[in-house]
């Protein structure tokens, strides 16, 4: 009687076990088949014209992203140069004011951003900057990604601010050192770490974004680096290639979605490392 | 007698209603080691936070009465300029994470954007670091970050950044309960030698620290000055039954 109850509960315990893993495995599965499928169809297209000319027109093989990979590169210096800095001073602020009233209706509006559908978030873009400006435009691409990229910031910023302790602070204020210059010289120092990753984060959370660049960045043939001109972005050039009915554009697109992969990969792999090496030890 | 340079006229401090500190009067003399002791939560880090304006810092507090550092109240001084005549060390050993030791030291002068020539800091660093007794440990090393150092170091260390400013007075707060002994009497020895160089008030719970470092002593208790003289009368002859009591280990 006794006996066949352990059994069973070894039984148990094993079939759970295998099923845990198995579910473990069935999370992984999909990330390889993804690398497998675009690495696949990707790498065969990526030679040096595929990085560096434009793309040929229809009929014509060959052509390459270039416009593509500059354009991306554009919105991402205009949407970081917006959201970066304004995303760290909120951030200081709900850290400093944790418990104030407008810290709470900031932290609600930051949540509320964070969860709206990017393609609103477009929409909006194009109200606000294509329709008063009259044309689509890097500068409205970059807008919107800096609005989509803003609620990311200020959460890294605050949450790794919350962290350092209040020592610190009092020990630069002891020193007789203003409350400004605390900030600046003491307290995000040594938050730079963590405010660095949650940038590189931000930036591998827009690089993929097609919805807010339809109606804003456009996407365009030609190598533009006039920020309010339309621009072309991988993920728009994955967009418009894929849903085209050439097969030799498809290829293209697979080129382009596994250089857009490769990049995020590299970005959140320089966030884990810089995570660990960049570190401060209180 | 000795010089006054820094005295309390019926000051009280709190945070909201929560009245902390009632009518302190009390007399810190010039190149003296002042204690202030008692029972934990009676008021003797309010005390020292008021007198360099840390207190004011969270928000509900509030201060009646005048502490006169100089004859000049340090509540009509500029916090910044009360900060850099008081310096505090802090119960646990709080150098800056991400700065060396040198900068650690000069982070008084860097901080505040003050200009001074790199042979003055240089020598300022070293003079600090030789009366906070940490120079011999670490003159090779000063460039490597403060957190390296052991925690008795590293209290060394805060020691030596407050007295790059060169303070009128310094405020220790327990800068010993987070050590071991050997780092506390190596602390202790310490705050002995610098009174030739700088006024210390230390606020401590361990009576017999008190009784080996202090000049003068405080007590207090429930947010009262219960008793302040000569470290030496207050231990053997005290006035006040309470002191009596506490040093006997009655309560506290």
């Amino acid at each position: 009687m006794k006996e066949t109850g352990i059994h069973k509960r070894i039984l148990a315990d094993r079939l759970f076990k295998a099923l845990i893993v198995l579910l473990a495995c069935s999370c992984i599965l999909p990330m390889f088949l993804i690398l497998f499928f675009i690495t696949k169809y990707g790498i065969a297209v990526i030679d040096w014209n595929f990085l560096t000319k434009l793309p040929a027109p229809v009929g014509e093989l060959g052509g390459g992203i270039a416009n593509a990979i500059i354009g991306t590169a554009i919105l991402i210096a205009v949407a970081s140069v917006l959201a970066v800095p304004l995303g760290i001073l909120a951030g200081i602020y709900l850290a400093e004011y944790r418990k104030t009233r407008f810290a709470y209706l900031t932290r609600l509006s930051v949540e509320i951003i964070m969860g709206t559908p990017s393609i609103v978030i477009g929409i909006v873009a194009y109200i606000w900057v294509v329709m008063p400006m009259g044309s689509f435009s890097a500068l409205s691409g970059g807008i919107a990604l800096a609005i989509m990229m803003l609620p990311v910031m200020v959460m890294s910023t605050e949450e790794t601010l919350k962290l350092m302790p209040d020592s610190m602070k009092e020990a630069s204020l002891a020193l007789g050192v203003s409350y400004p210059r605390t900030i600046m010289k003491v307290i995000l120092p040594a938050g730079f770490s963590g405010i660095l990753t949650g940038t590189i984060l931000a930036i591998g959370r827009i690089a993929g974004e097609t919805a807010p660049l339809l109606f804003t960045a456009f996407g365009s043939p030609f190598m533009d680096t006039n920020i309010l001109k339309p621009v072309n972005s991988l993920p728009l050039m994955v967009f418009n290639y894929a849903t085209s009915p050439y097969p030799e554009w498809h290829a293209l697109a697979w080129g382009a979605s596994f250089v857009l992969l490769a990049f995020v990969l590299i970005l959140n792999l320089v966030a884990k490392v810089g995570m660990k090496k960049w570190k401060v030890r209180f | 007698m000795e010089s006054t340079v820094l005295r309390t006229e019926h000051f009280g401090a709190g945070f909201d209603d929560n009245q902390v500190l009632k009518d302190i009067n009390i007399v810190i003399p010039r190149n003296m080691i002042t204690a202030i002791m008692g029972p934990s939560g009676c008021g003797k880090t309010t005390l020292i936070r008021c007198m360099n304006r840390m207190h004011e810092l969270i928000p509900s507090a509030n201060v009646t009465g005048r502490i006169l550092l100089e004859e000049e109240n340090v509540f009509d001084i500029d916090p910044i300029i009360v900060r850099r005549k008081i310096g505090m060390v802090f119960q646990r050993p709080n150098p800056f994470p991400t700065m060396s030791i040198y900068d650690n030291v000069a982070a008084g002068y860097n901080l505040n954007g003050i200009r001074i020539s790199k042979s003055d800091k240089d020598s300022i660093v070293e003079e600090s670091l030789r009366k906070a007794a940490l120079w011999g440990e670490v003159k090779d090393s000063l460039h490597r970050k403060g957190t390296f150092l052991s925690g008795g170091q590293q209290q060394r260390l805060c020691i030596a950044r407050a007295l790059a400013m060169r303070p009128e007075i310094l405020l220790l707060d327990e800068p010993t309960s987070a050590l071991d002994p050997k780092s506390t009497s190596h602390i202790e020895e310490l705050v002995v030698q610098l009174k030739n160089a700088v006024t210390i008030i230390q606020v401590t719970h361990n009576i017999p620290q008190a009784a080996r470092i202090s000049d003068f002593t405080a007590f207090i208790y429930l947010g009262e000055l219960v008793e302040f003289g000569l470290t030496e009368k207050l231990f053997t002859v005290p006035k006040d039954k309470r002191t009596e009591e506490y040093l006997k280990g009655k309560f506290g």
